[in-house]
């Protein structure tokens, strides 16, 4: 409870005065991410021999839940951090890896995700980003991964290349690799609908040199991790819906029973109360299913399909509830003046990164077949 | 060197300053169930004064005090949370009772610990947003014949001395007490800092003593009795008047005030 207070005061008191400003200016201040390092928001789950925070998944989710309430973009550059880069390197890094990295994550570094190709999106694993194994036994990397988010930050970069074609996915390997390597750049920014302020870079890889102690975990598992970590990253994401729906409210409600006309506040007719309800009840179904999923993970217990349904659900209903609320705002509801109209264009990312909508249907269909 | 000078602040547990307050349905007081808590604000300062005299190296052990029900737990952790050593709960469960207690029932118990933890400084929040008495400090100073500084916003020690810039209507007045000494920390004192989150992790160890106020020899009857409590009255619009004569016609024959 703490910690989710903790979040809280600081998104309210921190991030919420320079939101509009960070999606016009398509940036993240450069202090406001030193503070996230500082209050401990980027390192949730690093223990605390690694200059962590040392506490629970549980945790990480109500620091993004918090942070989405207030702005998703900063949402999920503390998402990815806690949720997929944190994750790997705990689970798969050796203890040099872990000692390097890990306490840089935790205090001052941010690190970016790079699986998606512009041939491969949905179909992650027809990447081909090559790491060619040389005779010496480092890799030669070459490609070009896409809708990289943090990449304009990060100074690592988690890089997903298949050592060996013949293999399929199978050669699908993990590197790390840092900011400073000969041939990594970064390219310009996309001009987003939503989430403007986190940047989404293409970033190149030319004949990149890797050594073999830059591979994270082992050779031709990077497929499998992927897997293992997008399914924890949907949690994540479901947080950052919630976050998104709950601010979005909190950002409606009051104009509703503010705003008069027909000689009383909107908020007493039926119709308008009977929609909140309704978003309000969405709202809380996509609660329950992303804690229970967070419930599942924390015991060990599997959760690919709760995890699937949580995230799905909670951005459909994220979608549903910020139209509803510009809606409900009226004309008002369309100007920039108000935060509604950004947490409504914010939204229509949760049905497309960390695997879109559709793929999370595939996923639970799948356990359908069993029955 | 780290500093040797023990200081005790309060930590008062009252509704959050942004809730919007409703008077109870019985009218004896005013909503707190399922309501937001937290620190008084004026406390928090207090707080980050006293861990900024550690830093200073001045201050060394810091204690945070709380009078109250569990809940008043919480407002300690925070209290840990941001940097003090330990908490003391003067635990008073009884609903009732903690209802009727004022400023003097509060500055005695203070009196009381002062007694046993020896502080060389005791900081409160120069009020709290509850109650708004502005009473504590001044009255916990009286019963332990130590000097005073309230509405403090500007403090340094100086040895055996505080310097104190205190905010008082005239403007701001320079002071020097003393010490031991009471503080009041006034708005502009300074800016309390985030409890980061490794820190709240930390803060789950540290020790808070529980007290029980009978133990220290304090009555904690009522000396007040609450017959009524309500809403103030809903403002008025205003009237505009075209003239100082319509102004002071109106006034006199109308308002009755002159």
């Amino acid at each position: 409870r703490r910690v989710h207070g903790a979040a809280e005061k600081f998104s309210q008191d921190q991030i919420k005065p320079i939101v509009r400003e960070m999606d016009n200016k398509q940036t993240i201040y450069p202090s406001l991410l030193k503070q996230l390092f500082e209050n401990g928001f980027m390192g949730v789950e690093i223990p605390t021999k690694y200059d962590g925070v040392g506490a629970n998944f549980f945790s990480s989710l109500l620091v993004v839940e918090e942070i989405a309430r207030v702005d998703p973009s900063v949402a999920i550059l503390t998402d990815i951090q806690n949720t997929l880069i944190n994750t790997i390197l705990l689970r798969y890094g050796n203890e040099q890896q872990k000692s390097f990295w890990l306490p840089k994550l935790a205090c001052d570094t941010v690190a970016s995700f790079c699986l998606s190709e512009s041939a491969s999106g949905s179909d992650a694993f027809a990447l081909k980003c090559h790491a060619k194994p040389q005779k010496d036994g480092t890799y030669l990397l070459n490609g070009t991964k896409l809708w990289i988010s943090n990449s304009e930050q990060a100074g690592l970069f988690i890089v997903f290349a298949n050592t060996d074609f013949s293999r399929g996915y199978k050669g699908i390997t993990c590197f790390l690799i840092p900011r400073d390597s000969p041939g990594l750049s970064v390219g310009k920014k996309e001009d987003k609908l939503c989430i403007r302020a986190s940047s989404t870079c293409p970033v190149h890889l030319e004949n990149v040199q890797v050594s073999a102690d830059q591979i994270l975990g082992e050779v031709g598992q990077g497929y499998r991790y992927c897997i293992e970590l997008l399914n924890e990253g949907r949690v994540g994401i479901g947080a950052q819906m919630i976050g998104l729906t709950r601010g979005v409210l909190d950002a409606t409600i009051p104009y509703l029973k503010e705003r008069k006309q027909f000689g009383q506040p909107i908020w007493e007719f039926q119709g308008i109360q009977h929609q909140v309800a309704d978003a309000m009840t969405r709202l809380e179904c996509a609660k329950l299913l992303t804690y229970n999923a967070a419930r599942l993970r924390e015991s060990g217990a599997p959760f690919v399909k709760e995890s699937a349904m949580a995230k799905y659900y909670s951005s459909e209903v994220a979608n549903h509830v910020a139209g509803k609320c510009i809606e409900w705002m009226g004309g008002v509801g369309i100007t920039t003046d108000y935060i509604v109209e950004k947490f409504f264009r914010d939204a229509k990312i949760g049905s497309i990164y960390e695997g879109t909508s559709n793929i999370q249907l595939n996923t639970i269909a799948k356990y359908l077949n069993k029955w | 060197m780290a500093g040797s000078m023990k200081v005790l602040v309060g930590c008062k547990r009252v509704i959050d300053y942004a809730v919007k307050i409703r008077v109870r349905p019985d009218k004896m007081g005013v909503v707190t169930d399922g309501v937001k808590h937290s620190m008084n604000p004026f406390d928090e300062i207090a707080v980050e004064e006293a861990i900024r005299l550690r830093e200073k190296k001045i201050a060394g052990e810091l204690i945070a005090v709380s009078c109250g029900p569990k809940e008043c737990g919480e407002t300690l952790r925070t209290a840990l949370a941001m940097g003090f050593d330990r908490g003391i709960h003067v635990e008073i469960n009884d609903r009732q009772l903690y209802e009727t207690l004022t400023p003097l029932h509060i500055a005695k118990i203070f009196a009381k610990l002062v007694e046993k933890e020896k502080p060389g400084l005791v900081i409160l929040g120069k009020q709290a947003i509850d109650g708004d008495c502005n009473q504590t400090g001044q009255m916990l100073a009286g019963l332990l014949k130590w000097p005073q500084a309230s509405f403090t916003s500007k403090l340094s020690i100086d040895g055996d001395w505080a310097h104190i810039t205190r905010e008082v209507d005239g403007g701001l007045e320079n002071i020097k007490v003393a010490l031991p000494a009471v503080v009041t920390a006034d708005l502009r004192l300074n800016e309390p800092r985030y409890a980061t989150l490794p820190n709240i992790m930390k803060a789950k160890k540290k020790p808070v003593d529980k007290v029980d106020p009978e133990q220290l020899g304090v009555d904690l009857s009522p000396r007040i009795h609450i017959i009524k409590v309500e809403d103030p009255p809903v403002r008025e619009a205003g009237v505009k008047v075209d003239n100082v004569d319509e102004l002071i016609d109106r006034l006199k024959n109308e308002a009755g005030v002159i």
